[in-house]
This record gives structure tokens, sequence and C-alpha cells, in this order.
């Protein structure tokens, strides 16, 4: 009783104050990196503001199954006109919420793959690797990891996409033998963290050759800090994909503006800054290229990426694999 | 029988209190578990969580609490110059926020760190952290300061005149004095270092060494973010609430209550025989603690001057939240503390067997469908913040105001003294020591805290952890060394403000 | 005077029992074994025991549902007679008003009082700075100035030298009984009894007997005083 007066009075107010307000405003939720002052989320406002004739603001919900939990937790409720920085890994959930509608967007996408997927559009990828130091032993190919006595630290992937990455990233390359390469690589592996940061800090800090990141990470260090050292390992029988989609939610109060929004994040003004802020590949490439630097990095020969659906499916069954090996 | 208008103002505060504490903990769990569709069970990978969880806060436990003793007993036997400075200092490790203190542990005892290119300078094999035994020294590193703390508070209540009486009739200390009084003191100090160990996250997972090493917590993560099994999520909220309970129950059985009366403020002189083992002990414990303090500050003194703008209102929005934290918690502790009885002083102990994430998944469902989160973002992070860390500053408060008030009730009842003239004339300024500790732990913690406002936080209203954080995400990762110094500097700054006003002038 | 009519105090498994009246303006003494119930009959009077029946009336006005504090009742305890981080003319000062903000009057009244039990300028000391008798002095000075009609004593005076102690007994007897005040004091020494008080009440084997002489009682103890005072 009090809560339905409580959110009539609420709605009333809402209605009253937007009656009031001029410009309309778009939310869209996103993971934290994004929005701060050195990611791609300043950039983009300003950028987008200029053209739209609105508020565009960036909710941010954590990283990106933080993103996903904080949607669910919101329901048909929520405020958010877009959610950005959903990976393969998890749209299938995120398609399950029923949440969202079809972007409705064609553009010509510079990803090694195809992209068919109706529901969700992708704004930047990269690959997975390992990133150890120039001139230290590097394997080239996780099997050869697995028998050499190479130092790694990975996440885990109960509570952070690049290790949710890993898993599937075995789970692609050696399918029924994944069992057996995880109980190999136990011996390699330091420890296993529970997000990319704490990971990447141990590297840096020493505690181990390599950890698991992406193969633009060197351009970071390359490019802000003007630091060569580090090189991510090219394997043989190639990388798991990291793609990272926007989509647009259903129930939107601001369809026109979100479909703008979508059709601007594949445009120029927007990929163009995510190369030096998000240390991604875009999606589509910059008419100027991407940043100098970028060329040094490792390109791999083969591009893995499971269907979200399969990715889904075999993801407990993969989960449960991983942790009995390395729980011996 | 008709009760006082003094014995009502005397409940009153502290049954609101417990209300509020109940509603925040169990409450959130229940309204997570009620959003939850018909869930599953526990799954033999959450058996084998409980089950390591049990046992590393019980080892890192017993070897905190082993230590502490004679630590403590040393730090109350001997008056040395520093000697106050080190009882401070000694609260550093506690404050820090877990990835910062991780990363001064592998400073010294890592791969790359001090410890081992000690022993490859000897010409020995290096020695590994990551493990459970990693796991064991990262949370004695983290409580051994509390409990050394929470066990010294022991030693100095009782009374000089006791001292004397025992070295008048020659009668040896350890038996008659301080064999009761560790009776009284550590199960309950025992009882709060399993339960921080109980509820720990990040330290298990970075440092355990692998899956192995799955603590509840960890689970309820898994359950929140990755499958949304709300139902399992509380379920594992409720057993954590169980084991608490169980502990707690186990440690109040073991406890005696308190024997020693009361002495005059004398301060509390001892003349036991002296043991060059004090040293040892002081020496060892302060080289193991401040060491990864000393190359943390190492590591983040020059990038303070390359911090990013955005730090320096996030840190002042950080300070006001845990100066307001201080005030509430104290005030909620002393409510309960007046109140007391063996049902709130459990109740107080709650929140420390919250699972944080649980809790702020509740209030985040229970605030959504009335107004948007991040309005309440700054007033959700005080609330939570001041109910987490009332279980440690009840325990340093409620010994303190039992006694008192078991001294003076009847005096102060004779003359009339009642409400708010009784807790400021007689019971505020003789707990005023423990007042200023206990506020100052409750504000470094609450400076320290990264939990609840990532659920609720907006962009533009960040807190100082929370920017650090951001910062690791995002490769900066000497600007979070330097964001992280900073943290820990206003941190004890403020712990230190606290402690020092309390201790002064009060003999100890 | 204090009518205790019927009243029945119990303290877990012991019952005391008391149906007499005190005289009033004089002092009376309690005596009798340890653990017979000498306190517990004390602390109904001050008000931190209730009945388990009956009543407690001064001067015809039952007081028996009354606070401590609300009670013409002033109480020296054994010990814990001073707030130990509160100077003697704060200490004192309590008795006047219970927040500790006092008018220039009433600061000139603590004094007077402290000069009266012998302790001038003594006002800024706390009294773990004094000695056992000046500490028992000024928890005297307290009582002065709150000017109730009735004083408990609880053995006060128990810890301080016979010389000091019967020092104090006298100065009680000099400033508190002359002007009036009907005193209730609990002694396991009978010589105090006989120092200053004109009655005594015994208390044994769960009842509390009715006023004797004091004169009267030791002339002709009954047998559970005889076993109490010893072969005399």
């Amino acid at each position: 009783m009090l809560k339905t007066y409580l959110t009539t009075v609420t709605g009333l107010a809402l209605c009253a104050t937007s009656a009031l307000a001029e410009t309309p405003v778009l939310t869209v939720l996103t993971y934290d990196s994004f929005t701060t002052e050195w990611g791609p989320g300043p950039a983009v406002e300003a950028a987008f503001e200029e053209t739209c004739g609105c508020d565009l603001q960036f909710v941010g919900a954590g990283d990106g199954a933080a993103l996903l939990a904080r949607l669910q937790l919101e329901g048909p409720r929520t405020d958010a006109d877009i959610v950005l920085g959903l990976d393969t890994n998890l749209t299938a959930a995120a398609r399950e919420t029923g949440l969202f509608a079809p972007h409705g967007v064609t553009a010509a996408l510079d990803l090694p793959i195809a992209w068919t997927d109706t529901e969700f559009l992708p704004f930047d990828w990269g690959y997975f690797a390992f990133v150890g130091n120039k001139g230290e032993a590097a394997p080239t190919s996780l099997r050869a990891l697995a028998d050499s006595d190479v130092k790694v630290v990975i996440q885990d992937p109960r509570s952070s996409t690049p290790g949710l990455g890993l898993l599937m990233w075995v789970k692609a390359t050696y399918g029924d033998e994944a069992s057996a390469l995880w109980a190999d690589l136990a011996d390699n592996i330091v420890t296993v963290t529970p997000g990319w940061s704490e990971a990447y800090g141990l590297f840096l800090e020493g505690e181990a050759d390599a950890a698991l990141s992406y193969t633009t990470s060197p351009a970071y260090h390359l490019i802000a800090e003007d630091d060569d050292s580090k090189v991510a390992w090219e394997f043989e029988d190639g990388h798991y994909m990291q793609v990272e989609v926007a989509g647009k939610v259903a129930g939107t109060d601001q369809p026109a503006l979100a479909d703008q929004f979508l059709t601007f994040m594949v445009s120029e003004a927007f990929q163009s800054v995510i190369a030096t802020t998000n240390w991604m590949y875009p999606a589509v490439t910059p008419a100027n290229g991407l940043p100098e630097g970028f060329d040094t990095l490792t390109v791999p020969a083969k591009a893995l990426l499971l269907s979200p659906t399969d990715a889904a499916s075999i993801r407990d069954f993969a989960l449960e694999e991983w942790r009995t090996a390395l729980s011996q | 029988m008709a009760h006082s208008a003094f014995t009502i103002i005397r409940q009153l505060p502290g049954i609101a209190t417990a209300v509020l504490v109940l509603a925040v903990t169990l409450g959130a769990t229940f309204v997570v578990a009620l959003y939850a569709e018909v869930g599953s069970g526990l799954a033999a990978a959450d058996w084998a969580a409980i089950r390591f969880t049990l046992f590393q806060a019980t080892v890192s436990a017993l070897i905190s609490v082993a230590i502490a003793i004679p630590t403590a007993r040393a730090l109350a036997r001997r008056q040395f110059r520093g000697r106050g400075l080190l009882i401070t200092l000694l609260g550093a490790p506690f404050l820090l926020p877990v990835i910062v203190a991780i990363i001064g542990l592998l400073a010294v005892f890592g791969r790359g760190g001090v410890l081992n290119d000690l022993l490859g300078f000897m010409g020995l094999s290096p020695v590994s952290i990551y493990g459970f035994h990693g796991v064991v020294l990262a949370h004695v590193f983290f409580n051994l300061p509390l409990a050394t703390r929470l066990l010294l508070q022991g030693w100095l209540s009782v009374p000089s005149e006791r001292f004397r009486l025992a070295a008048s009739l020659g009668v040896p200390i350890g038996k008659l004095i301080e064999r009761p009084m560790l009776r009284q003191t550590v199960p309950g100090t025992f009882l709060v270092v399993f339960l921080i160990c109980l509820t720990s996250f990040a330290v298990a997972l970075t440092l355990g060494g692998g899956p192995k090493a799955t603590t509840v917590e960890l689970a309820i993560y898994q359950a929140l973010r990755f499958d949304f099994d709300l139902g399992r999520a509380a379920l594992l909220g409720c057993v954590q609430f169980l084991i608490c309970g169980v502990a707690a129950l186990v440690a109040w059985r073991i406890t005696l209550p308190d024997q020693f009366g009361h002495g005059l403020d004398r301060t509390v002189q001892r003349w036991d025989t002296s043991s060059k083992w004090d040293y040892f002990w002081l020496i060892a414990v302060a080289l193991f603690l401040l060491t990864p303090l000393g190359l943390i500050v190492v590591r983040g003194l020059p990038e303070l001057f390359t911090l990013p703008a955005q730090v320096w209102p996030a840190a002042l929005r950080s300070i006001c939240i845990a100066i307001v934290v201080a005030i509430m918690s104290v005030t909620m502790a002393i409510s309960l503390a007046m109140r007391g009885g063996g049902i709130v002083s459990a109740i107080g102990m709650l929140p420390l067997a919250a699972s944080s994430l649980v809790i702020g998944t509740g209030l985040f469902l229970i605030v959504y469908p009335i107004i948007a989160p991040s309005k309440l973002a700054l007033p959700m992070t005080t609330l939570v913040n001041a109910t987490f860390a009332l279980p440690f500053v009840l325990r340093i408060l409620m010994p303190a105001i039992e006694t008192e008030v078991s001294n003076y009730d009847r005096l102060a009842r004779s003359l009339g003294l009642q409400g708010w003239s009784y807790m400021r004339l007689v019971i505020l300024p003789r707990i005023r020591p423990q007042i200023g500790f206990a506020a100052g732990l409750a504000a470094a913690l609450a400076m320290g805290d990264l939990g609840v406002i990532a659920l609720f936080a907006s962009e533009t209203e960040a807190t100082l952890p929370l920017i650090m954080y951001r910062l690791m995400g995002a490769y900066r990762m000497d600007q979070a060394a330097g964001a992280a110094l900073l943290l820990v500097t206003l941190s004890f700054m403020m712990f230190w403000i606290c402690d020092y006003w309390g201790r002064r002038n009060a003999n100890v | 005077m204090l009518t205790f009519d019927n009243l029945i105090l119990r303290q877990g498994e012991f019952t005391l029992s008391a149906n007499f009246q005190v005289p009033a303006h004089h002092v009376t003494a309690i005596i009798g074994p340890s653990g017979g119930g000498k306190s517990t009959l004390l602390a109904a009077v001050a008000g931190f025991l209730r009945p388990a029946s009956g009543a407690l009336l001064w001067n015809d006005v039952d007081i028996t549902a009354r606070s401590p504090s609300k009670r013409p009742v002033s109480v020296l305890f054994q010990d814990n007679n001073l707030f130990p981080h509160l100077t003697v003319s704060e200490n004192v000062g309590l008795a006047l008003r219970s927040h500790l903000k006092l008018s220039h009057d009433q600061v000139k009244n603590v004094s007077r009082a402290l000069v009266d039990v012998g302790l001038t300028e003594m006002e800024l000391r706390k009294p773990s700075a004094l000695s056992g008798g000046q500490q028992s002095r000024a928890a005297l000075a307290r009582v002065l100035l709150a000017n109730k009609d009735i004083l408990l004593l609880d053995e006060p005076f128990a810890a301080l030298g016979p010389g000091l102690k019967s020092e104090m007994l006298s100065l009680v007897k000099s400033k508190l009984s002359i002007s009036g005040k009907t005193v209730l004091m609990v002694t396991h020494d009978p010589q105090d009894a006989h120092a200053i008080a004109d009655y005594v009440i015994l208390v044994a084997e769960g009842k509390a007997m009715a006023p004797v002489l004091t004169k009267t009682l030791f002339d002709n103890p009954p047998d559970i005083l005889k076993d109490y005072l010893g072969s005399a």
C-alpha cells in the first residue's frame, strides 16, 4: 500500500519534471572503466551530444559480468535505454532476459569473423593472449605452455570475463581433451585471481612470467608509457576472441535516440576514440587507420569464437572440468 | 512493578538499533531469497567451498590469536619510547584495502619479493607464497593487529591494585590473573578474527593458488554475478550466518564474566619478572607487519604527484562518509551496550558473518522500486558501512561499558543521575579511550570500503577506493599505487586522530 | 519515623522479613552474622531492591515505589563513593545538581561543605590523589550537602584504621546526627554500635528484629547475638 503510494507520487513527480525538461535523456548502462576520465566515456559523450540534442548519461555497473547482473536485478523497470559492454559469452543469458530489441543497424564491420547477431552490435573486440616480457621464453601454443615450466597467472572464470574467455578458448581448441590440458596446465598456474586487474598487477610486479590479457595490452605500455618491453605470445592454433557488444533495451522510452546512438556507435566519431581509451580493436577501423604502435601487436593467424548458444550450453560442463582439474 | 523512566530510556535506543541491524542483515538476505525462483540446493562445489572456508578461517584465527597473546603481554608489560606509536601503527594492516595489502605482502613474500631475494642471496631455494599457507599468512597479517589490540585491552583492564596484591603475595601472575583474563578475552577475539576470515574473498582467491581455495563468499559472488541464482546466493548467505551463530555460541560458552572489579585509574604498574622474549615478539611482529607497509609507501610515494584530478574530490567524499560512519556506528554500539544482554551482543556480531554482496543486492532490490539507487548511494554506503563496522566497535565498547555500569550504576542512581546526564558525566568520560579506538577503526574501515558503493554509485559520486580500482582496471597500475598510498595515509590519519584523542590523559 | 510494614525481601533463594519502626533523628546500627542480610535490608531502604511484598513508609508516606534518587535517602557505600575521573568539588557538587553546572552560590556551598569535613583547599584534586580517609571525608561532604533526611552507611569506613574510623564516626555523629538526620549504619564491629548508635537492629536467620536500645541489647544479648559476639 505504502509502496504503491510512494511509487505513484514519485511517478507523478518524475512526469512533472520531465515535462518541464527540454532535453531528452539517453541512459547507457555500461561497465565502470568505460565511464572514467581516462576511458572512452567523456569523448563519446561529447561527440554524441553535439549531434543528438540530448543529454547522454552513463551508469557504471562494475565489470562486464556485473553489468548483466545489474540488468537482471533491475528487470523490465530498468531506466537504461542502451546496455553497452557485454561480451559474447554473456549475450545468450542477456537474450534470455527478453529485455532486448533488434538493433536494426547494418554496418561494414572489421571483425575477423562474420557478424550475424540481430540484437547485439559490436563496438570493439580483441584477442585474448598471454602477455609476457620481451626476450623471455614464449610458448607457441597452449599445449606448449602446459608442457613448459613457464609460470602464468589467470583469472577465475566464475568472476571474470577474461577467465571465462580462457575457459572457452581451451574448450574450443581441445574439445574433449580440455580436461587433460587443464591438468597439465595446473603446475604452470601461479594463482587464480578474481579479476583482470589483480592478475595483470601481479604480472607487472614480477609474480609470474605472464598473465592472461589481450593482444592489445602491449599497446598501452608502448603508447602511454613509452615502454616496449611487453609482448603478447602468439599461439599457432588460434586465439579466442572477445567481442564487446551493445544492445537496445526493448522497453526504452527513447527508441529513436537509442537507434541514433547505435548508428553513432559504429561511426567514425565513436570508433576513432576506442583504440587509445579502451585499448581494444575498434569494430569499424577509423579512416586514419589504427594508432601508431598497434602495428607492432601480435595478430593471431586464427580467430576462435564459439557462438553465444554454444558458449552458454557448454559453460557449466567446462567449468566443472576446470575446477576438478585444478583442484587436484 | 513499573519500569522507571531511566530503564526505558536505556532500553529504547538499544532495541531500535538491534532492529535496524536485523533489518539490514537478515532482512536484506530475506529479500534476496524472495526474488529467487525455485532454485537449486547446494552443489558439491559449494560444500567444498564451505569446508575450505571453515578450515582456513579456523587456522588463521588460531595462529593470529596464538601470536597475539605474547605480543599483547609484551606491550602491556613494557614501557618504552614510541610504545604509543607502535600500538597505533600496529593497527595499520587491518585498515588496508585488501588488494593493496596483498601487493605489499607479495613485495615481501612473493616470487620477486624481499624474502626470496634474501634466500637466493644465501643460496637457498625460493619459497612460494601461493597456496593454503599464503592465505593463512595474509589473514594473520590483517588480523594479528586487531587481535593484539583486543587482548591488550584485556591486559590493561586488570586494575593495578590486583597486580599490587599479587606482587605483595608473591603469587605467580600467570595463574592468578592472566589465565582468567585470557579466558575472558580470547574466545571473543578468536571469534572476531574467525568471522573476518570466514567472509574473506579476494585474499583466498588471489593467494590461494586455484579453485581449491574457494570460499563461500566467492560462491555467492558467482551465484549472483554469473548465474543470477538469487536463491543459491541467499542460501549460502544463510549458511554463513549459521556458522557465525554456532561459533558465537561456542565462544560465549567459554567466556567467563568479568571478575575484576575496578581500580582508581592509576597507571597499571607491574612487578612480574620480565622476560627477554618480550622484545623478540615485539620486534618480530613489528617487522612482519611494517615491512609490507613500508614497501607500499615506497611504491606509491612518487606517484602521489601524478594523480588524476578526480582523486581529490573522491578522497574528500570518502572522508566525509568515514566521519559519519564513525559517529553512527559508535552511537549504535553504545545504545546496544547500554541495553546489554546476550541477544543484543549476538545481534551486534551478526554483520560480521553477513555477505556484503547479498546485503548490497538485497538493499538494491528494496530500494530500486522506490527510487533510483544512485540517488541513495552515499546514504546506503554509510548505513551499510556503519552496520559492518558495528561488530568491531561493539567488541571494543561493550566490555568497557559493562565494567563501568557494574561499578557505578548504584552510585549514579542514588544521586539521581539519569539518561543523558548519566551518559555525559559517568559513562562517556570513562570509556573515552575505547570510543577513540573504536571510532578510529570504524572511520578507517569505511575509508577503504569497496563493497556496496559499487552497486549504488554513479560515475560522479565515486569514493577513493573505487577510483583506485578503476585505475587498476585501466592499466594504470602506478597511479593506482599512488591512490592506494593516499587512501592508506588518510585512513591511518583518521584512525590516529581518533585514537590519540581517546588515549590522551587516560593513563593507558 | 521509618516504617517497615511487613516487608518481605527476596534475593535468589534468600528471604528477609522486617516489620518494625525505626525511630527518626537517631543513629541505628544494623549488626548480625555475615550473609545474614544486613546489606539487603539497606538496599531495600535505598531503593536498589524492590520488596516482594510489603511497604516502606517514611513519616507515613509510602516510598516503596520511588526510585533511589527520589527517596529522602543518601547512601555511603563500602567503596565506589566517588567518581575517579571527576574532581573532589565536582563529586561533591553532584549532590546539588546532576549535571555539574553549579551557580556561584552552589560553588560556595561546596567549598563550605569541604571545610566542614576538614578538606579545605582540596577542590581540584582527583580521588586517586587522596588518602583513604580523605576520600571518605569527601563522600561525607557530599552527603552533608545533599541534606536528605535519612543517611545509610554500608560499612563505608571498614578499610580505615581504628583511629581514623572512630574519627569518621564522630564526624558522622557530630555533623549529621546532631542536625536531626536519621542514620542507619551497617557494621560488623559491635564497638561501632557502642560508639555512636542509640539503637541496634539485629539481622539473622532471615529476620530483621525490631530496634532495641543499644545498652539493653548488649547487656542481655539473645543467643544468636551471643554466638556472633563470641565469648565476651
